[in-house]
């Protein structure tokens, strides 16, 4: 089984381990609600080591990113800034979600943890035309720092000496490595993509000053909150990013950008094809991946769903056909219960209602 | 594991029967359970008076990561359930072996209590 360089680390915290896609990695140090909530109104620590970097290098670097990138590079053109989005087979099918990274001319790509040998593939096969080089830096690790609170400590934590960027998606250099105003929480914070030691010392000092562990758990149910997608669960190489809650990412803008996959998006009816949404269920019980959906207009199918520590209720992101709209039910153990079809910016509701 | 009370029965299924002084038998899910499920976030807990089998399933128990078929250890009638848990499910994962009960059953025999593990034959089933 893989382990991060914070395997000790995380046993040391007394962490309940879990294996995911391969690595033995943190499910949660204490309650995953506490956990939760500590994200939501302080700030915590997450090792996502587990996730693969890679570095590109070549004068071509840029034409290979518009080609495999559905999200167009040329959006973050000299600037030190990330970019979201997603990268597609020839059908338009999401062969991953990735953040890519530019720093000083250089560019870096985090992708996820599961698609690592396939990705690699990927990228080297396609950079082969433009003679850029795939460097996958094996051995750097990525933590978060993400909560209301970050910015109390990054100071202590870093030095004062030390700057880090200010503006959603900024970039800047750090220890051979980035930090990027970046994360999967939907709260302000950031992400450390650096050298195995730099994020030992960054962990250590993390720990001690307080800064509240986070584990894998607890990162499933943020994300979910801030109605991010995940890999494997809401979409894969079987739906194109139009089903999948991911239009915004794709950049057509531009007719001259061939980019892997636009052949087969441009066929695509947004119209008829079908969509991602939120759901609650306002009563007792949790959504799950997998329950069924229906209303008058259609059915759908649960791809995530959990309890939603801040909303006090279950939450979920489904699939469904295109004229199904605010409400349906679920099938839960034989029983239709209804929920709402909502947008899967969940938090964001909440604050309108209240 | 942390020490299991030495008058509870189990299921390899991880539910615990307690045999009360009436004769009554107060049913729930042990501490290796809760732990496995993790923050529980809510349960469905039988109607009172309904006729239960050994092993059959009686509640559902929902953490924020799985759901859970609770099953009951002896035959019997339903005669209470804890409706704490209604608004507090947290109770099972801080005290599963008292606050945390499920329901209380009148048991048709007590000889099934035969069938089922002491506490040191569970704490075996765990490890495995």
């Amino acid at each position: 089984m893989n382990k991060t360089p914070l395997y000790q680390n995380h046993l040391n915290l007394k962490a309940k381990m879990v294996d995911f896609s391969g690595w033995d990695m943190p499910l949660s140090y204490r309650s995953q609600l506490e956990e939760h909530m500590a994200v939501r109104t302080n700030v915590g620590i997450f090792d996502v080591s587990h996730m693969t970097v890679f570095s590109l290098s070549g004068d071509r670097t840029e034409e290979f990113l518009s080609r495999v990138f559905a999200n167009d590079i040329a959006k973050i053109k000299n600037q030190d800034k990330a970019l979201y989005g997603v990268i597609l087979n020839p059908r338009g099918g999401i062969i991953d979600d990735l953040i890519i990274y530019r720093s000083e001319g250089k560019y870096w790509i985090v992708s996820n943890c599961g698609t690592r040998e396939k990705n690699t593939i990927w990228f080297n096969q396609q950079a082969k035309e433009y003679s850029v080089t795939v460097s996958r830096l094996d051995d750097f690790c990525i933590l978060a720092l993400q909560g209301p609170k970050t910015n109390n400590v990054i100071e202590t934590l870093l030095g004062s000496a030390c700057s880090v960027p200010s503006k959603p998606f900024a970039v800047q250099e750090f220890n051979n490595g980035l930090v990027a105003k970046t994360g999967y929480t939907g709260e302000d914070g950031f992400e450390f993509i650096v050298p195995k030691d730099v994020a030992l010392d960054i962990w250590d000092k993390a720990i001690e000053i307080g800064v509240q562990p986070i584990g894998l758990a607890a990162r499933d149910t943020l994300r979910l909150e801030a109605g991010l997608n995940l890999y494997g669960n809401d979409m894969d190489e079987n739906c194109h990013p139009f089903e999948s809650g991911l239009t915004w990412t794709v950049d057509l803008a531009n007719p001259n950008r061939a980019f892997i996959g636009r052949e087969a998006l441009e066929k695509i009816d947004q119209k008829l094809c079908k969509k991602l949404t939120g759901v609650i269920l306002h009563e007792r019980g949790v959504l799950r991946p997998g329950y069924k959906i229906k209303n008058s207009d259609g059915e759908g199918i649960i791809l995530s769903g959990s309890f939603s520590p801040v909303l006090q209720k279950s939450i979920g992101l489904a699939r469904i056909d295109p004229a199904m709209k605010d409400k349906a039910v679920v099938v839960i153990r034989d029983k239709e219960i209804s929920v709402d079809l909502v947008s899967s910016r969940f938090l964001k509701q909440d604050k309108i209602n209240t | 594991m942390s020490e299991i009370p030495g008058d509870l029965k189990f299921l390899s299924s991880h539910e615990w029967a307690r045999v009360e002084d009436d004769g009554t038998v107060t049913i729930g899910i042990s501490e290796h359970a809760q732990d496995l499920l993790g923050d529980i976030v809510f349960v469905e807990l039988p109607e009172i008076g309904k006729v239960v089998s050994a092993e059959g399933e009686v509640a559902i128990v929902e953490s924020v990561k799985a759901a859970s078929d609770v099953y009951s250890p002896l035959s019997g009638k339903i005669i209470a359930v804890n409706d704490l848990l209604e608004n507090n499910p947290e109770i099972i994962n801080e005290s599963p072996y008292d606050e945390g009960w499920f329901f209380k059953i009148k048991p048709d025999n007590l000889d099934e209590l035969a069938d089922l593990l002491d506490p040191e034959s569970y704490a075996d089933t765990c490890e495995d």
